[in-house]
């Protein structure tokens, strides 16, 4: 009864209280000043750029975390277990030093981002650089979900198919892939949410550049920096409404693998 | 010849898991590999199907070398103790999974998977998932599947390892009069002697990575070619130095020239059959088995005194 008491006072204070406040601040004056505001140029800019770096992130996560898995689990090789614990490490990490990592390899002064911007292709203060350092952080989101699936459902099913005449493509397409597809889908939807809301990171290597590099979490900052609250409460409520569907899709997806 | 084996080499690390095996299994046999478990046959097994490869020595399936070809082209089938079912689905899919691989027409396939689906008695599950159907059949589903493409030998690792006993036995049974039907060459892994002389026309004892023996069950049980052998495959007692089957012995009241003593220490009967139990002069354990009907005739009790002798003949 008191635990009850307490866990509820702590999620209401925590969780519901700050939510439910920018809700109410947001519609204050009706939604047209909402829509206004979100409708601006800036804000729909920084609406296209956290697309556009989400979902290029949850596409290099999804190919390179299912890979990752394939190999962790199907593979014994010199340095898996490092590698197995590298994986780890961006949930460890600040992602503000993971945004400062990144500038130390691919920053302009480095010979790397150098010889990349003498080729035209610059990857910090653009969009190269916040995909990078998305991927970077949502990097376990997949691999962790797959990997007990992986190692669940054992090689045997894989060597049937082999044995069947099915090519190590079709044995994937055909017998794996089926077999992981909910963990792969809550992989991707956790990854779509941490991309959508990623900021530190994000913020160190994109240089903040307003209508060019500013995503929808460093407009918010933004806006409320410079008293343009409504503004930046009607993104905010945005990013949380967004934040709830994805938790839906989540809720429903478990529910699917549990079947 | 259906499968050739020459001079197979296997280790894990520092473990040998085969020494220099060479085994020949004749066109449409049905064969057991039968052994202790970590003796080596189920490497032998995946070795032939292309699923580990030999350190050392070649295979060769239907005449062709298949040593360096990989799982899908030995046209194998293979079974796998815990099914492999593909689980997401429908027992008709998995059985077809082979021919959809190699892109037969759909009628075909469908014709094929039927009649196969009947041959192992699962026509009324096609439509069901894995999940819903009991051990043996799942067990029989794969089999199918493994069946399906005609593959030119099937190859079972202890197919029914991890069923009850009792369907176990109707399995044994069904895998018999299907390989009586089908007569595809068939290799099949064991540690089970009853299942191994039941099922098998040739049996191949491997222990500690080495082939024992091979021969017909009725070979290896009267003539093996070691103890290893002997003892595997039935019971055994020592007489003096040598071992015997305890069936084989004979209770008389003549010391005659071979005769040893011994006296009765207990008689147990399992119904048909009686155990007695004895101790010789040196304070050996040994026993003997005969009929009821043989123990009442000699009126065996503790205590009395008999000499034993192999039965000749």
């Amino acid at each position: 009864m008191l635990l009850r008491g307490v866990a509820l006072a702590y999620v209401l204070l925590l969780l519901a209280l700050p939510v439910g406040l920018v809700a109410w601040r947001t519609f204050e004056h009706g939604a047209a000043p909402v829509w206004r505001a979100l409708s601006s140029h800036a804000a729909r800019h920084a609406l296209a750029i956290t697309a556009e770096v989400a979902t290029a992130a949850v596409i290099l996560n999804t190919v390179f975390g299912v890979g990752l898995a394939l190999l962790l689990v199907r593979r014994r090789f010199p340095g898996r277990g490092l590698l197995d614990a590298v994986t780890d490490l961006p949930l460890a990490v600040s992602p503000v030093v993971v945004g400062l990592a990144l500038i130390l390899v691919y920053g302009h002064n480095t010979g790397l981002g150098g010889w990349l911007a003498g080729r035209g292709i610059s990857i910090i203060f653009a969009l190269p650089g916040m995909v990078l350092a998305t991927v970077f952080v949502s990097l376990p989101l997949v691999v962790r979900e797959v990997t007990p699936v992986l190692e669940e459902i054992g090689i045997e099913q894989e060597q049937a198919a082999w044995t069947l005449g099915a090519s190590p493509g079709q044995t994937f397409r055909r017998v794996t892939l089926p077999a992981i597809r909910w963990a792969l889908a809550y992989g991707v939807v956790l990854t779509l949410a941490r991309g959508l809301g990623e900021y530190g990171a994000v913020a160190v290597v994109s240089g903040r550049i307003v209508g060019k590099t500013q995503t929808a979490t460093l407009f918010v900052e933004e806006r409320y920096q410079n008293f343009d609250q409504p503004a930046a409460y009607a993104m905010a409520f945005a990013l949380a409404a967004t934040a709830v569907v994805i938790l839906l899709c989540i809720n429903l997806l478990r529910h699917q693998a549990g079947d | 010849m259906g499968i050739t084996v020459r001079g197979v080499s296997k280790r894990f690390g520092t473990f040998a898991a085969l020494e220099d095996v060479s085994v020949d299994i004749p066109t449409g046999s049905l064969t057991a590999l039968l052994g202790p478990s970590g003796g080596g046959k189920s490497t032998l097994l995946r070795i032939i199907a292309g699923l580990e490869s030999p350190d050392e020595g070649a295979v060769q399936i239907d005449g062709r070398d298949s040593t360096s070809l990989p799982p899908q082209r030995r046209n194998v089938g293979f079974v796998f103790q815990h099914y492999a079912a593909f689980k997401h689905m429908t027992v008709a899919r998995n059985v077809a999974f082979g021919l959809e691989i190699r892109k037969r027409p759909k009628a075909d396939v469908a014709r094929r998977v039927k009649e196969l689906l009947d041959l192992v008695h699962l026509g009324q599950f096609a439509d069901r998932y894995p999940a819903q159907l009991s051990g043996g059949q799942r067990q029989r589903m794969a089999l199918a599947r493994a069946l399906a493409p005609q593959p030119d030998v099937l190859l079972l690792d202890e197919p029914f390892g991890a069923l009850d006993a009792q369907v176990r036995k109707e399995l044994r049974d069904w895998l018999r009069r299907l390989h009586d039907e089908v007569h595809v060459t068939t290799v099949f892994v064991t540690h089970d002697q009853e299942e191994a002389m039941e099922v098998a026309d040739e049996i191949v004892v491997i222990n500690h990575g080495r082939v024992e023996q091979i021969g017909p069950p009725d070979e290896l049980y009267d003539k093996p070619a070691s103890d290893f052998v002997m003892t595997f495959l039935g019971p055994v007692t020592r007489l003096g130095d040598s071992l015997v089957r305890p069936h084989d012995l004979r209770l008389s009241t003549e010391p005659g020239a071979d005769g040893v003593a011994a006296v009765v220490e207990r008689v147990v009967r399992l119904g048909f059959e009686v155990r007695v139990d004895l101790i010789d002069a040196y304070g050996s354990a040994l026993w003997v088995q005969m009929t009821r009907g043989e123990a009442e005739r000699l009126s065996i009790e503790p205590g009395s005194s008999w000499f034993v002798r192999t039965a000749t003949g």
